[in-house]
């Protein structure tokens, strides 16, 4: 049986995707046979983040609706033979997903896969529904910003009022935080939101923080995942998330502000 | 924080701003998640009933929506003016009938 991981955040731009391309790596790398699924439909971006996009043949509607098979329409990562790729359909049809087809397709991959993880669109809709439904644990993507701090919340009350754990009176899913473009110097000066303070209203298990980063860019720009930029602040710090998942104790990194003395002294950036 | 900005720095923190309105934010926004959505409109016809025999304010009346495990619980509050007032709405009603 599969461990379904839902990446969310209910705000766009926080950095699900790029959050679900590298942990579905480091789970990857590690020797755990993965799958990783663009909930998006219509936009359609996974595929570009893990550099695939000119390999996509067939896609999640189409195994969904029977065109093809799971097989026909999953991508193996060029860099990890553990990893595969389900891009979503580039369909403008809204309703091309449906419940009863993921729950097919989810159960289907549980066969094979250890991890699945499903990156869900922005938004509270049916194709951010329908990837946190089944899911046994979610990553709650949150900036240290008011709005994303308030739809996170709001997020978590749908995980645990309709997904499919919730409907069915079993254990809830497992939430855990992960506070994306931390700036420690711009919390040290008080104008950013610091890791107590988000956690003060969310309390979530937090699984980690990553710095605010030029890695994560340069990563998207050569569609690589930035767990594999292992000299990176970013990329280490997916790869301390993936430990701790996996129940490692790695102590939090990217807290504090590491300027030099002078630099601090003087306020150089 | 550097030595610059320390003499720089009069203006407040804004973090402390953010962290503030997102408490009563959230706090507020917690109490109405996973209510019937049925409560604002149920208490407006509660009220326009009641009005009908006795003249109360806006706020006399609170319904409050309660969930244990088991049982749901919908409570009904409303502070009744003193009885000069009742009186005088109740005839008032009687005549208009």
């Amino acid at each position: 049986m599969a461990r379904i991981i839902v990446v969310t955040s209910g705000k766009g731009g926080v950095g699900k995707t790029t959050t679900s391309a590298a942990i579905a790596m480091g789970l990857a790398k590690r020797g755990h046979k993965t799958a990783v699924i663009d909930f998006d439909v219509g936009l359609r971006n996974l595929d570009l983040i893990m550099g695939c996009e000119r390999r996509v043949v067939y896609d999640f509607v189409n195994v969904i609706n029977g065109e093809a098979n799971l097989n026909q329409a999953l991508i193996r990562d060029k860099n990890c033979n553990q990893l595969y790729i389900l891009p979503a359909s580039q369909t403008r049809d809204k309703d091309a997903l449906t419940l009863e087809g993921v729950g097919r397709v989810l159960e289907e991959l549980s066969k094979d896969f250890k991890y699945i993880v499903c990156d869900s669109p922005a938004g509270i809709e049916k194709g951010a529904n329908l990837a946190m439904y089944y899911a046994d644990d979610a990553f709650v993507v949150t900036n240290p910003e008011v709005s994303s701090v308030r739809d996170s919340d709001r997020m978590l009350g749908i995980l645990a009022s309709k997904s499919r754990r919730a409907e069915l009176r079993m254990d809830p899913i497992k939430e855990f935080l992960l506070l994306t473009r931390y700036d420690p110097s711009r919390v040290e000066s008080g104008e950013m939101l610091s890791l107590e303070d988000v956690q003060e209203i969310l309390s979530l298990h937090l699984l980690g923080i990553i710095p605010e980063s030029k890695s994560v860019l340069n990563a998207s720009n050569a569609g690589i995942p930035v767990i594999l930029d292992e000299k990176s602040d970013a990329g280490q710090a997916y790869a301390d998330v993936v430990a701790r998942y996996l129940g490692e104790k790695r102590p939090h990194r990217f807290v504090e502000n590491k300027k030099g003395f002078l630099r601090k002294l003087f306020g150089g950036k | 924080m550097s030595l610059l900005d320390y003499f720089r720095s009069s203006k407040s923190k804004t973090a402390s701003v953010a962290k503030e309105r997102l408490q009563i934010l959230v706090a507020h926004e917690r109490y109405y998640r996973n209510k019937p959505s049925y409560l604002p409109q149920l208490q407006e016809e509660l009220m326009q009933v009641i009005r009908k025999y006795v003249e109360v304010d806006q706020d006399a009346i609170s319904v409050k929506f309660e969930q244990d495990d088991n049982q749901e619980t919908l409570e009904l509050n409303i502070v009744l003016p003193d009885a000069q007032h009742t009186r005088n709405a109740a005839t008032e009603a009687g005549n208009a009938l």
